[in-house]
């Protein structure tokens, strides 16, 4: 592996500084499960490693009831799947961190750095989305925050300026007779990149025969993990049904440009959005009736 | 070449300090640096667990692991595993059940399993399988060493049953 710096910045202020005076060439490592290999794969060159680990608001998970769930950063995969709050609460994002990676990438990776690394593919962004999640952004001038939905901006870009890092991720408390869930296509049964992920949330009424609100999001099939906003919007005070939610599907479809590659063609994907869409709905909606 | 780094670490319950340059994973410390070579190199990029090692309360794949994140960790390797009086039981297993061939694969199989009988004493099959998703065998074709662990499940809690 080329050479490098490190430092184990002690608090947000410090890494700003680093990070402000590399430019570029500094980088916030997390659990290093894509930047260490991206280092030595060459396909990335850096001077320093800014390691936010230690960090305490960047590597904690707490719960408020002004700010929901608040997650550190670099808080690892494990400690999320293993914190029996978030369990009850967040089910799309268990289902999302418990499927990145093996046991050993989960106990590094973090879901700040999927954001961070910006792939299209990332399981747990789609999550984020669609349970309304704010990315808290510290740098030289405040801090300031963006909707998860807006934080990719294309294929490893994201809309952090020089100087900034994500410092936390905000997830509001969710609504009663509510719930969230995240599936990915993949050939294997485990251990490989999403050819199409889809997350959804919703909230239902009392009676749980009709949306409150939906939520569906889409991996791997656009430059960025996309929102479906039309998707989302026709289910609002539907009844739930079938064909509610195949018309849900079909707008999810209208807006995903897929590519070709070595995963899987642009019509299998487009075809997978559809049935994907609808198995993320129907699961979420199963888990607030099976919650009664 | 950069600047060393002093990293203070336990490794198999010994305090250890060592030198090193950021850009060494912690695999190539406990390997090169260290004389530790029970853990193995197989793709050195996070896919294949070969090189796991046990680090706080977690497997980590140590390939992308910096040595210098070891400061003031506590690491177990799979030298740490078999005590005087004899290998681990899930150890003794995979020999009983012949689940390697070559052996590539075994030190970090070994390691990964008892991390999970650790926290989940009566894994099902289906268990065993998800949590070794991360620890790829190009040799035995899995079944033997789900065997092997399903078996040593069993042996460490009859050893536990009569010690109680
Ligand atoms: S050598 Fe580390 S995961 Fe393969
Ligand atoms: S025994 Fe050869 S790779 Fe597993």
């Amino acid at each position: 592996m080329q050479a490098f710096e490190y430092v184990a910045a002690k608090s947000i202020s410090e890494a700003i500084d680093l990070l402000s005076e590399r430019g570029d060439q500094a980088r916030i490592l997390s659990g290093g499960t894509d930047l260490i290999v991206q280092v030595r794969e060459k396909r990335r060159s850096l001077e320093l490693m800014v390691d936010v680990k230690q960090i305490p608001e960047v590597n904690e998970i707490s719960h408020s009831s002004a700010d929901g769930l608040v997650l550190g950063a670099s808080t690892p995969c494990y400690k999320i799947y293993n914190d029996p709050d978030i369990k009850s609460a967040y089910p799309g994002l268990i289902d999302a961190v418990s499927i990145i990676g093996g046991i050993q990438v989960q106990g590094r990776a973090s879901v700040g750095g999927n954001l961070c690394n910006a792939s299209p593919a990332a399981d747990s962004t789609p999550a984020l989305i669609v349970l309304d999640a704010t990315c808290v952004i510290a740098g030289p001038s405040g801090t300031r925050e963006v909707a998860a939905k807006d934080f990719c901006t294309a294929p490893g870009q994201t809309t952090m300026e020089n100087g900034e890092f994500l410092t936390s991720i905000k997830i509001p408390t969710p609504d009663t007779n509510s719930s969230s869930f995240y599936l990915r296509f993949i050939p294997r049964n485990e251990m490989d990149i999403a050819v199409v992920g889809a997350g959804a949330s919703v909230v239902l009424d009392e009676s749980h025969k009709s949306f409150v609100s939906a939520h569906v999001a889409l991996g791997a099939v656009a430059p960025t993990p996309l929102y479906a906003e039309e998707a989302s919007n026709l289910l609002s005070g539907q009844e739930i049904s079938d064909e509610i939610i195949n018309q849900a599907a079909e707008a999810a479809q209208a807006i995903a440009r897929p590519i070709s590659d070595m995963r899987g063609t642009a019509n299998q994907r487009k075809h997978l959005v559809g049935v994907l869409t609808r198995r993320a709905l129907n699961g979420a909606v199963n888990r607030v009736k099976e919650t009664k | 070449m950069s600047k060393k780094t002093h990293v203070q670490t336990e490794i198999n319950g010994e305090g250890i300090e060592f030198l090193c340059e950021p850009r060494q994973s912690l695999l190539e410390v406990l390997r090169d640096e260290l004389h530790l070579t029970g853990a193995k190199e197989g793709c050195n990029n996070g896919n294949c667990g070969a090189c796991t090692v046990l680090m706080g309360d977690r497997i980590v794949n140590s390939c992308i692991v910096l040595g210098v994140e070891a400061e003031g960790e506590k690491i177990e390797t799979i030298e740490g595993i078999a005590t005087s009086e004899g290998l681990h039981p899930i150890q003794q297993k995979f020999l009983e059940h012949a689940a390697l061939q070559c052996g590539i694969c075994t030190p970090g199989f070994i390691v990964s399993s008892k991390a999970l009988l650790e926290q989940n004493p009566t894994p099902s099959e289906e268990d065993v399988r998800f949590w070794l998703a991360g620890n790829l065998c190009r040799c035995t074709g899995y079944h033997k060493i789900v065997e092997a662990v399903m078996d040593a499940a069993k042996a460490l809690n009859t050893e536990v049953a009569d010690n109680a």
